[in-house]
């Protein structure tokens, strides 16, 4: 959902520009609490992920394709600040090398992807933890529900921008219907991406996985050191 | 699995996505593009501004080979994603416990 030039007028591309740069401002802020030696590498390794994953457009249906946000993916395995801050720099880098979302639409795209993706994400994912046991089991199939919910969230944002500043007069309600109908879809692969890919890390070095903190002593020297 | 493992295994697997799958992926327009097209304002995207960007649309201009092209693209766009994504971390991060010592 990489939102070009020209979909939203300039006013609302302003506008959700400056929600962008508040958004980094604040995740900038926020992540001095979740970067650390032990982290800052995995934030790396987070967000270059996201973008070899973007790459992959899987299809889903006649004629359309889907590709991973990453938001819920990124929030789960480094915390959700830094993961704002993962999800905008790949944004960044596409919209200026290799032309995939617009350069006015940057701001819309890190507002969609980085901020709904992240904080919805997050959201759902820190609420099912907090009512089910607490397993590591648990995690792969809520983190597949929190990437699920985060997709036709910033699906039905994107409408509401539309609304507000969309470029063509076309039926809003048209447009909502569509946009949920095909990223209801999309947002099953992105669950089952991120579920993989959670479960994956959670096997391999549990310790790395920010949203199954909660389920492990706090990390010794020699542990933070491995 | 050690730190130095895991570091090397992530990289390995993100680096055959971006370099070795990504040539598989759909030509499909994407779910944004397809409703556009279906609800009818496809037609108000503009141009590019950095459509003349060597990697442009996940290629790279240079090279003739599709499949070299886009493994070009993609790997050095992992490669500036984690530079810059390293850089920052390093920036925000709090101070290490033995700087602090």
């Amino acid at each position: 959902m990489h939102v070009p030039d020209g979909f939203l007028d300039l006013p609302t591309s302003a506008a959700t520009g400056a929600v962008a740069v508040a958004g980094v401002a604040l995740a900038l802020r926020g992540a001095r609490r979740e970067l650390d030696d032990r982290t800052a590498p995995m934030a790396g390794l987070v967000a270059t992920f996201v973008f070899a994953a973007q790459m992959i457009t899987f299809p889903v249906g006649a004629g359309t394709s889907g590709h991973l946000m990453g938001g819920a993916l990124a929030a789960i395995l480094v915390g959700p600040w830094t993961g704002v801050l993962c999800v905008s720099v790949v944004l960044g880098v596409q919209a200026l090398l290799m032309a995939d979302g617009g350069i006015t639409a940057l701001g819309t795209n890190i507002t969609l992807l980085a901020l709904v993706g992240v904080v919805v994400g997050w959201l759902v994912f820190r609420a099912l933890v907090l009512v089910l046991p607490k397993r590591d089991a648990v995690i792969p199939p809520v983190a597949f529900a929190a990437a699920f919910v985060s997709v036709p969230a910033a699906a039905a944002v994107f409408t509401g921008l539309y609304a507000v500043g969309g470029t063509a007069p076309v039926s809003i309600g048209a447009v909502l219907t569509a946009m949920l109908g095909v990223h209801v879809l999309i947002g099953i692969g992105e669950g089952v991406i991120t579920a993989l890919v959670v479960a994956s890390v959670l096997k391999a070095r549990p310790d790395l996985v920010y949203g199954a903190r909660h389920l492990r002593p706090v990390p010794t020297v020699e542990e933070v050191s491995a | 699995m050690s730190r130095r493992t895991f570091t090397a295994l992530a990289l390995l697997a993100t680096l055959l996505v971006a370099g070795v799958l990504s040539f598989y992926a759909s030509e499909s327009p994407d779910g944004l593009e397809h409703v556009a097209e279906t609800t009818g304002f496809a037609a108000a995207e503009t141009d590019h501004a950095t459509e003349a960007s060597p990697f442009a649309d996940y290629g790279f201009t240079l090279v003739d080979s599709d499949r070299l092209s886009v493994a070009v693209a993609g790997i050095l766009g992992c490669a500036v994603v984690l530079l810059l994504m390293l850089g920052l971390a390093r920036l925000v991060r709090r101070p290490s416990v033995d700087a602090e010592a």
